[in-house]
């Protein structure tokens, strides 16, 4: 027999378990020298995506169904998580020959 | 090849009535000047778009030439320092400035809707122009392995710009 308290947590950690979505991502999406890499990415709603921008200008990742609008200022890492499942093709707005693809599980 | 040339001279021409003498090929030092000499006009015509210009996406587009082109003659001030060269005012440099100081002049007479129009248009033609003289000639001509490269980038650069411009034109009408 458990004592009462060590009980309490495991049923803690076990509920918890079950309210976090199983295996949030995080994956890397890099802008070096204006070209998107990987051009084709795939990942699940929940994910996190890090946007890395190598270069010294600004770029955006604008989704062309308007599902998101990720701002990055030259030589900055900036985050975002996926809300919304979909097919989504996007590109960045100051330099419209930078497109790429995330297609987003639900 | 001097089909090539002559299409590249073309392509400068348009960008500001300059060739090079007899189709010669130009040096680094002169490439450099040139690619330089570009960004800075472009950014003396984005500034002047920042204070004249009415429409928001032209405004924005402006801030953009100014931010970018800024940050990437930077980057070429950096390398020529790196690499020891002095960049070479050439006749091509030369005539460029003078035809930007006109169209810059001819913009500052234009207001509104009008000025939008005129200088979005003229983006438009200036990063063609200049990404045709890129490829057919100062990509080419360059023999510095970290110039050229820088130049591709530039190249890269200036085609996103020509498309920005486009949308932003298409926008406009």
């Amino acid at each position: 027999m458990l004592p009462r308290r060590t009980f309490l947590i495991v049923t803690a950690l076990l509920s918890g378990a079950i309210a976090v979505p199983a295996h949030a991502a995080t994956i890397q999406i890099v802008m070096d020298n204006l070209v998107v890499s990987p051009a084709e990415v795939t990942a699940r709603v929940g994910d996190t995506i890090e946007w890395i921008n190598k270069d010294i200008f600004a770029h955006t990742a604008t989704a062309r169904n308007g599902d998101f609008d990720v701002a990055m200022p030259p030589k900055k890492t900036v985050t975002s998580v996926l809300k919304k499942a979909g097919t989504v093709e996007y590109y960045c707005r100051f330099h419209p020959n930078m497109r790429a693809v995330l297609t987003i599980a639900p | 090849m001097f089909v090539r040339l002559s299409a590249a001279i073309a392509a400068l021409s348009l960008l500001g009535g300059a060739a090079l003498a007899q189709g010669a090929k130009p040096t680094d030092p002169q490439i450099a000047h040139i690619a330089y000499t570009a960004g800075v006009i472009d950014v003396a015509a984005g500034k002047q778009a920042i204070t004249k210009a009415s429409n928001k996406d032209v405004k924005a587009f402006a801030e953009g030439m100014v931010r970018d082109h800024e940050a990437v003659n930077k980057q070429a001030l950096d390398l020529v320092k790196k690499l020891k060269v002095t960049p070479e005012d050439n006749d091509t440099s030369k005539t460029l400035s003078k035809q930007a100081a006109d169209k810059l002049a001819e913009l500052g007479k234009l207001k509104g809707a009008e000025y939008d129009k005129a200088y979005i248009a003229n983006e438009i033609a200036y990063h063609k122009a200049v990404n045709g003289a890129l490829e057919t000639l100062l990509i080419p001509s360059a023999s510095n392995a970290e110039l050229k490269s820088l130049l591709q980038t530039g190249l890269k650069l200036f085609q996103g710009h020509q498309q920005h411009a486009e949308h932003v034109a298409a926008g406009l009408k």
